[in-house]
């Protein structure tokens, strides 16, 4: 919203002062202020009040005529001049030799072979209207040569609020509420706004009103006739100007001009067109036609202004265009009003048509405020308009007041919120200032909270801090520490978990971590060949590649790697993230948090790749809980698995999750060359496991005894089941049992495992070896393993 | 002497003076000085000696020994000393300054600023929350003090799911819950609450450079008995002076945020200028960083903390943003992008 320095100072004097430090005080200390601060009329000098004396056709061209005009010395000046509307008798602004137009200086210049010394300027030329149609016709009776500076207001400083820092505040959305706040900074006094007495039309007939549904507030009428004026004086159409609004007629400007006064939307209907207005909601939808000429579908829901059972506006919003001020209105019917702010706010949503209206209705506006704007406005309307006659009483409905908010609160109150120590004459100076009425005696402040307060912000006691501190300034606060207790801080297990499982990853195994989005990637999915799995969907989601909710990250994950192929030859990446695994009985998302690693290489074996993801896998389980992995073989589930070599993850019997490598089809959409494996567990569960922490064993004081025995086990048997063969054989001497070496071929599996042996309270006889050894050779007969002898 | 004796010392001082290398050397050793040596022969054919003859012989056998030995160790250390200056002769000259191959891996950046800021309040007393990204109506917005049709809904589109949960759009949502968790340890023995909340926040929008759909935050939060306006200025200033590792000035502004009363945005001297003005910062010397407030009072309420008794702070950190200003990311989208020649880069900064 753009502000007028001269609008605020019609409401409070403001002389003396330096007026960017108080636009800047106004941001730190009630809202945000754009950092463009526009100096208007600044780059204009020297346009004086002329009159065109005389008007002749210039020979050589057909635009341009040759004027003689009068700035008031007594001495006419020659000047060419392209305009289309000039006319003898005409006054208009006229920059004269010296006179500065932004960076151009009037200097005599010559136009097809004549002399031109001077130039009549447009609104747009001087910067007070976007109409360059013709050069400014100027109307009122002033006297030829005066400055235009000194009769209309050129100068001004504009400024513009963030809208957004204005939500709360629906006191704020005209001038004299900010002249409110610029005079509680300044320490100057609000003046009272001007208007009408409305008292005395009080024996005039009432206009025909009735509100019908309870999302009016409060709707006040009058009705006036015999207006005569079309055109806006200067002043108020470049204020609305500069304030970013386009001047229409005389009445919508003032209605405009109200708005942007006093925050109050104001509708003028032409009286013709309205004669029982009623208030309501239609049952079923229908096209209307606003005063844009666009047809809107409006719904039940929407209420709407009406006369009898024609609708002719839309409520807060926008009016008809059957019952707008045309061109021979000379009656009209005035609207101030106040609807249910959320009603507003749901009808701009529906209708997607949001006006400075509405915008202002959905802020919650002050129902107070009807009656003085129509005070107002018929105060400036007869200001410029002299013969208009008002011809109804003041017709006004106000079903249901907001009730009066009054706050007790004590000095502690203040200084425990503050940290600091503000003083009472402070404290009620602020809030008089503000418009509140507080009082304060015995260390207790009472304060009743002005109408324009309460619809919104301000309707308890910290409401009232912000108050007081705002306008003392942050700024001036003493920054200290707090008094509180202090105790250890101890992280979650998750987060622990979390924090080491990232440092080994990336600095032990040189890892990237990568985030990917909460929702699978249609297209990108599309193009591997995975499809997306069943999952909870997102219900707006404007972006069509996004619709379904993960269930797990590695195809997202996939899709990163298919675009880090090129990258380097081998790389492994890794998110902890979220994953939604469909909807409890409750109806509530299951949500999961996953680690996910995916190893792509081109250099490295599908079977060493493998194994060395199933090494990060183990040695975070070593690592972090000091437990080993096992692992269990699993159907695919997902059409991302290859169904060889997929495995359940498991902690201490517990599932964490899985490891598999990627499905050949997949794969190859991915790189034609590459191996790719991933592995995805559970963190949440992975953090539940007990760290099982170190356990000290003193070293033998005696000699060990390695022991080799060479296996060749049968096609698909797994070392973890013929761990069984030994692991209860060991008689406490037997202290490990590790592969040395690997044989493969189409026929033959073998495996060197070597067994150590020794003990802590002697030295090992090869006998007792020995024994162990036959029971573990004879263990392995059975399982259709034979050994080779070294 | 006898001649076997000076004989077998010339062929011995021949062989030794001819000897290139060590091998050679022991080979010498062994043929005169070992058990089957030819000086230990010598003494063998001793028993046909008389006794003083014997004496004699022994004798000068046994000077032999002792001087071979002594030449053998003579020459054993220079051939030792040859090949130690041969050895570091061979030993190639490596070229240094060819480029390391650290093979690292990397953080994501989000991991990286979100550690730093972890470290800082973790030193000041506040416990690390985790929450979840889906949440619900009553988490993300009615428990802070956002009820239905509140325009400030307006202000974040959110996504929601089709079973009426949605994606959390700010951090905030976890502030009940942790209220809740904690709360009773205030009320019952004085434990103030002091926690933060990183999280990934989701926003229905459309992305550019500068806005994403899915985002980082880092909520913060105190409550304690006498918890003040002064307080909530020391402790973001503090930390975001850690932060940037540099005094940073702060300034507060009214904002509003219904879960905040009073509310404010909070500004920091710009980091490129240090407040002079740039273009950085729209030359006004001030960034905007982020919203903070006193929690307000509804919100500890339902939270099931009385809000006569009891006050706090509330900030939500972008940590979005604060990786792309710490790092000069230009781009918000390089950080979801999933591009390892961007994100392989942040290897670690502690």
């Amino acid at each position: 919203m753009f502000l007028s320095m001269n609008w605020i100072e019609d409401f409070v004097d403001l002389s003396g002062l330096d007026k960017l430090d108080l636009i800047h005080r106004f941001s730190l200390s009630t809202a945000e202020v754009e950092n463009d601060i526009f100096f208007k009329g600044s780059d204009i000098s020297g346009i004086v009040v002329a009159e065109i004396k005389s008007v002749e056709e210039h020979p050589k061209s057909k635009k341009l005529h040759l004027l003689k005009v009068d700035t008031g010395s007594g001495e006419l000046t020659d000047v060419v001049c392209g305009a289309p509307n000039v006319r003898v008798g005409m006054k208009t602004a006229f920059a004269q030799l010296g006179a500065k137009i932004g960076e151009i200086t009037i200097t005599p210049r010559d136009l097809a072979g004549y002399t031109s010394f001077g130039m009549c300027c447009s609104e747009s030329e001087i910067g007070i209207s976007d109409d360059h149609s013709g050069i400014m016709d100027i109307t009122d009776d002033v006297p030829l040569g005066t400055d235009i500076k000194k009769i209309y207001d050129v100068d001004d400083i504009i400024f513009e609020v963030d809208n957004k820092s204005l939500t709360n505040r629906p006191d704020l959305w005209g001038h004299y509420g900010i002249a409110r706040e610029f005079a509680a900074l300044a320490g100057r006094e609000l003046k009272a706004l001007e208007t009408d007495d409305l008292s005395v039309y009080a024996d005039l007939p009432q206009v025909d009103m009735k509100i019908e549904d309870t999302l009016c507030k409060r709707y006040s009428t009058i009705k006036v006739e015999n207006i005569s004026r079309s055109v806006s004086p200067v002043n108020i159409r470049i204020r609305l100007f500069y304030c970013g609004m386009r001047a229409i007629n005389y009445l919508a400007d003032l209605t405009n001009y109200l708005m942007l006064e006093m925050g109050q939307p104001m509708h003028a209907f032409d009286a013709r067109k309205v004669e029982k207005i009623r208030i309501k909601r239609f049952d079923a939808p229908f096209t209307f036609r606003t005063l844009d000429g666009v047809d809107r579908n409006v719904d039940e829901n929407t209420l709407m202004i009406c006369n009898d059972n024609t609708p002719v506006a839309i409520a807060g919003i926008m009016g008809g265009l059957d019952s707008e001020i045309v061109d021979d209105t000379t009656t009209l019917t005035l609207e101030s009003a106040n609807f249910d702010a959320a009603s507003v706010r749901k009808s701009t949503v529906r209708l997607t048509h949001r006006t400075d209206a509405s915008m202002r209705y959905e802020k919650s506006l002050d129902p107070e405020m009807t009656v003085p704007a129509i005070g107002r406005f018929l105060y400036l309307l007869k200001k410029y308009d002299g013969g208009v006659k008002v011809v109804s009483s003041l017709t006004d409905e106000y079903p249901v007041k907001f009730p009066p908010v009054t706050l007790n609160f004590d000095q502690n109150f203040v200084d425990r919120y503050t940290g600091i120590n503000i003083d009472s004459d402070t404290i009620l100076k602020t809030l008089t200032s503000l418009g509140f009425k507080a009082e304060y005696a015995d260390g207790k402040y009472t304060v009743d909270v002005p109408s324009w307060r309460i619809t919104k912000d301000v309707t308890m006691n910290a409401d009232i801090i912000e108050e007081i501190t705002r306008i003392y300034g942050y700024d001036n606060f003493e920054v200290n520490t707090t008094r509180s207790p202090l105790y250890p801080v101890r992280m979650t297990e998750v987060k622990n978990n979390e924090e080491k499982i990232k440092d080994m990853l990336v600095k032990k195994y040189s890892l990237h971590e990568l985030h990917s989005y909460v929702w699978a990637y249609n297209d990108e999915l599309k193009e591997l060949g995975i499809a997306i799995e069943d999952n909870v969907k997102l219900a707006n989601a404007t972006n069509p590649n996004i619709e379904t909710l993960r269930k797990s990250i590695i195809p997202n994950q996939l899709c990163q790697v298919k675009s880090n192929v090129s990258y380097a030859p081998e790389f492994g990446i890794f998110e902890i993230g979220r994953v939604v695994n469909g909807l409890d009985e409750n109806n509530m998302c299951v949500e999961h948090k996953k680690l996910a690693i995916t190893l792509f290489s081109k250099t490295t074996s599908m079977r060493d790749l493998y194994f060395r993801l199933r090494d990060i896998l183990a040695s975070l389980a070593l690592d972090i809980k000091h437990s080993e992995l096992t692992f269990a073989a699993k159907e695919a589930e997902h059409d991302y698995e290859h169904p060889v070599n997929l495995n359940t993850v498991l902690l201490d019997g517990k599932e964490l999750g899985v490891i598999g490598i990627v499905h050949p089809t997949i794969g190859k959409n991915i790189d034609k060359k590459a191996n790719i494996v991933f592995a995805e567990i559970d963190v949440d569960t992975f953090a539940s496991e007990k760290d099982k922490g170190i356990v000290y064993s003193e070293p033998s004081k005696y000699p060990s005894i390695e022991y080799d025995l060479s296996l060749d086990i049968p096609e698909g048997a797994l070392y973890g089941d013929l761990k069984e063969c030994w692991t209860n054989e060991g008689k406490d001497i037997l202290k490990g049992a590790s592969i040395v070496d690997t044989y493969d071929t189409d026929e033959v599996h073998r495996i060197t495992v070597r067994f150590v042996f020794s003990s802590d309270e002697r030295t090992l006889s090869s006998a007792e070896v020995q024994e162990i050894i036959d029971k573990i050779t004879a263990n392995l007969s059975t399982k259709n393993v034979t050994i080779k002898q070294q | 002497m006898d001649e076997r004796i000076l004989k077998l010392k010339s062929e011995f001082e021949a062989k030794l003076s001819k000897t290139k290398d060590l091998i050679d050397l022991d080979g010498i050793r062994v043929g005169f000085l070992g058990k089957k040596g030819s000086i230990t022969a010598l003494l063998k054919g001793m028993k046909d000696l008389g006794v003083e003859q014997k004496k004699a012989f022994g004798a000068d056998v046994n000077k032999l020994k002792e001087f071979a030995a002594a030449e053998i160790d003579k020459k054993t250390a220079e051939l030792k000393k040859k090949q130690t200056e041969l050895e570091i002769k061979s030993m190639p000259k490596f070229d240094i300054s060819t480029p390391a191959n650290c093979s690292c891996g990397s953080y994501h950046p989000i991991t990286l600023v979100q550690r730093q800021c972890e470290t800082i309040f973790k030193s000041m007393g506040f416990t690390v929350e985790d929450y979840s990204e889906v949440v619900t109506d009553y988490e993300c917005f009615e428990s802070l003090n956002i009820p239905k049709h509140h325009p400030a809904r307006d202000m974040q589109d959110t996504y929601y799911l089709e079973n009426g949960q949605l994606l959390k759009t700010q951090t905030s949502a976890a502030q009940n819950a942790i209220l809740r968790k904690y709360g009773p340890a205030l009320i019952e023995n004085g434990t103030p609450i002091r926690a933060i909340f990183p999280g990934r926040c989701f926003r229905n929008e459309a992305t550019d450079a500068c806005h994403e759909n899915t985002f980082f935050q880092m909520e913060g939060m105190m409550v304690d008995k006498d918890i003040s306006i002064s307080n909530l200025i020391y402790f973001m200033k503090t930390m975001l002076s850690e932060v940037f590792r540099k005094d940073i000035k702060v300034r507060l502004r009214p904002g509003f945020f219904p879960f905040v009363e009073p509310g404010f945005e909070l500004d920091i001297s710009c980091l490129i200028c240090g407040g002079t003005g740039c273009p950085s910062c729209k030359h006004s010397g001030w960034l905007e960083l982020c919203p903070c407030g006193m929690i307000h009072p509804n919100v500890l309420r339902e939270g099931g903390i009385d809000p006569d008794k009891y006050t706090g702070f509330a900030f939500g950190l972008g940590l979005t943003r604060l990786a792309m200003m710490k790092y000069g990311i230009k781009d918000i989208r390089d950080l979801n992008s999933g591009s390892l020649k961007s994100l392989s880069q942040f290897t670690d900064d502690e």
